[in-house]
């Protein structure tokens, strides 16, 4: 049993470490999903995804199979997927339209979109004088204990309490601004449909990969590489802008590894992190300048330079979030079992911008995030990697002392030092919510 | 009939080359416009601004051969192949000039590492009659499982 093998969850946690079997073990896999995923704010969807009365997607919430479902009412709902007759999953496909209502493909039982009973077949003559009443809550599709929405974005709690999500977001919350803001009409809407992609292990250590600023000029340099000679190839010829996509993937090789500590990691409560801008995606070009024109009409000329001065890369929204707020993609963590860990991967288009931005943050999501990606192919080879030794008995702990004791800490932020933008400080943070978590702490 | 012939072997060695690992020829099968495209599903029209599996010019197409063939690309390691098999050759359309539009059926096996994976679909070749013999001005390939999860990533080709 897990309290035989691993008396103290808390030991397994030190400041610049991590007992293996965090990442590794089944047990401390279920207790994870019970403490922390099916307990905190989880992504579901954007409302986007759902924009007409009886529009459903189903979304995994820890071990749950859940559905959003835009109701009559305009309202969007989170339901269990499920059938509160015999327990059957109420839709079967990932998503589509219920109609008027849902009805269950097993007895037809029928719900209406927030969930309540609607009608059974016969249900006068079938249920007379039994215990099922029309009315009872046993009897609807159960709704998550918490739903909230902020710019459009759909999070879901399984638990009844706990702090609301714009708390728990706290200073992440930029991940959502800094998307919206760069919209000229202030919101995104999805571009159908997500990729989705397996890795074979744990789900933290996608986490943990995401603001690893360490990881990309060695990981990636074959793709940096390759782009980059193509890239100076077409720079000879083409026009400012166009070779961008192609300096999208040469950043990982060109910024080469000691130039990594230039950026900078900021951590938050609740093991959110930001990692800083390095990319460069700010060229001179007319589709640019038609775009900055847009949008200083839209906000003035200095709420425009705000905007566009958010230096971001990446945000990490813990446990189950990667937001590319810039690029407009977004990184939803569906962790499917200790060793196996599903991404649906999502492009938002930038309501009243010109074509040709849409079409530069598309560029980025084809190459880097797509099933054939240029990117990620050595990041799961890495995670994978990773799982086989970890699960070995090759030794104990995973280090994350890479330039501990040198953050700088205020007001309960977490910065990477100057020059130190490599420092382990976001590992050493979500661990530290992790264990937070694992101890019953919301 | 001789249409239907060279069509064949047409893709039958765009098949050999991709098993055979030949990338470079295999690149040059194409138009210097020339486009790999796989769409995320059938109902696509064009590749152009949307989402794609692939769709890869041949610019793009030298960037994924340069990272195929740079000995840090981590996830080449491993040893892996790939087998294909076409068949069900139809042609849609026979211009005058000699440019065809070809349908045919794909099953690609792929072997990496320990695991064995396979993938099935359509082509369709739009194929440019040069005195060079045909070259590719797009290569749409709709896979049945384009949908599915990716377990694991499309590192080359199908």
């Amino acid at each position: 049993m897990l309290q035989e093998r691993i008396p103290d969850l808390a030991k397994m946690v030190e400041p610049d470490r991590v007992r293996k079997e965090v990442y590794t073990d089944a047990e401390i896999f279920e207790l994870e999903m019970a403490r922390i995923h099916e307990t905190v704010w989880i992504y579901v969807g954007h409302e986007s995804q759902v924009p007409k009365a009886g529009d459903y997607y189903t979304a995994q919430v820890g071990r749950q199979p859940m559905l959003m479902v835009r109701g009559k009412d305009g309202k969007v709902h989170v339901l269990y997927n499920r059938c509160p007759h015999r327990g059957n999953m109420m839709v079967g496909d990932r998503h589509g339209n219920c109609g008027e209502q849902f009805r269950c493909s097993y007895h037809a039982w029928q719900f209406h979109h927030d969930g309540r009973l609607k009608q059974i077949p016969m249900m006068e003559s079938g249920y007379a004088g039994t215990r099922v009443d029309k009315d009872s809550p046993e009897l609807s599709m159960k709704p998550a204990p918490r739903v909230e929405s902020y710019r459009g974005f759909v999070f879901a709690s399984l638990a009844k309490d706990g702090p609301g999500l714009k708390e728990f977001l706290g200073k992440a919350i930029v991940a959502f601004d800094d998307m919206c803001d760069r919209a000229p009409a202030g919101e995104v809407e999805v571009v159908p449909n997500c990729f989705r992609v397996i890795q074979h292990s744990n789900w933290k250590l996608f986490m943990e990969n995401q603001i690893d600023a360490l990881h990309p000029s060695v990981t990636h340099q074959s793709t940096g590489r390759a782009a980059h000679e193509v890239e100076k190839q077409i720079a000879k010829k083409a026009k400012a802008g166009e070779a961008l996509s192609y300096h999208m993937l040469s950043a990982f090789a060109t910024v080469t590894i000691d130039k990594w500590d230039n950026f900078q990691t900021i951590n938050y409560p609740y093991g959110h992190c930001i990692l800083t801008g390095y990319m460069g995606l700010r060229p001179q070009d007319p589709d640019t300048l038609a775009y900055d024109k847009l949008m200083i009409k839209a906000y003035g000329k200095k709420r425009f330079e705000e905007i566009v001065g958010v230096n971001i890369h990446h945000v990490l929204v813990y446990p189950g979030l990667s937001v590319q707020s810039p690029l407009q993609q977004l990184r939803a963590v569906r962790p499917l079992g200790v060793d196996r860990t599903l991404t649906e991967i999502w492009h938002f288009r930038l309501k009243g911008a010109p074509e040709a931005i849409y079409r530069r943050s598309l560029a980025y999501y084809n190459l880097v995030n797509s099933p054939a990606t240029l990117i990620n192919a050595d990041d799961l080879e890495n995670f994978w990697k990773c799982h086989q030794g970890l699960s070995s008995d090759g030794g104990d702990w995973v280090s994350f002392a890479r330039h501990h004791g040198h953050d700088i800490e205020k007001d309960g932020e977490v910065s990477s030092a100057p020059n130190q933008g490599t420092s382990e400080a976001p590992m050493r943070n979500q661990m530290k919510a992790w264990a937070r978590y694992m101890q019953g702490g919301a | 009939m001789k249409a239907q012939h060279d069509a064949e072997q047409f893709l039958y060695r765009q098949a050999d080359l991709l098993d055979a690992k030949r990338w470079k020829d295999w690149i040059d099968l194409f138009t210097p416009d020339g486009v790999y495209w796989m769409p995320p599903d059938a109902s696509y029209k064009t590749w152009d601004g949307q989402p794609a599996i692939f769709a890869e010019d041949r610019n793009l197409m030298q960037v994924r051969m340069g990272r195929v063939l740079h000995p840090d690309a981590w996830s080449q390691r491993p040893q892996w192949g790939t087998n294909h098999v076409v068949s069900n050759v139809v042609i849609d359309k026979a211009a005058k000039n000699g440019d065809l539009t070809v349908r045919s059926r794909f099953h690609m096996m792929e072997m990496r590492r320990d695991d064995i994976r396979h993938f099935a679909g359509q082509y369709t070749h739009h194929l440019k009659n040069t005195r060079a013999g045909y070259r590719i001005k797009l290569q749409r390939v709709d896979m049945t499982n384009a949908q599915a999860a990716y377990d694991y990533v499309l590192q080359v080709w199908v």
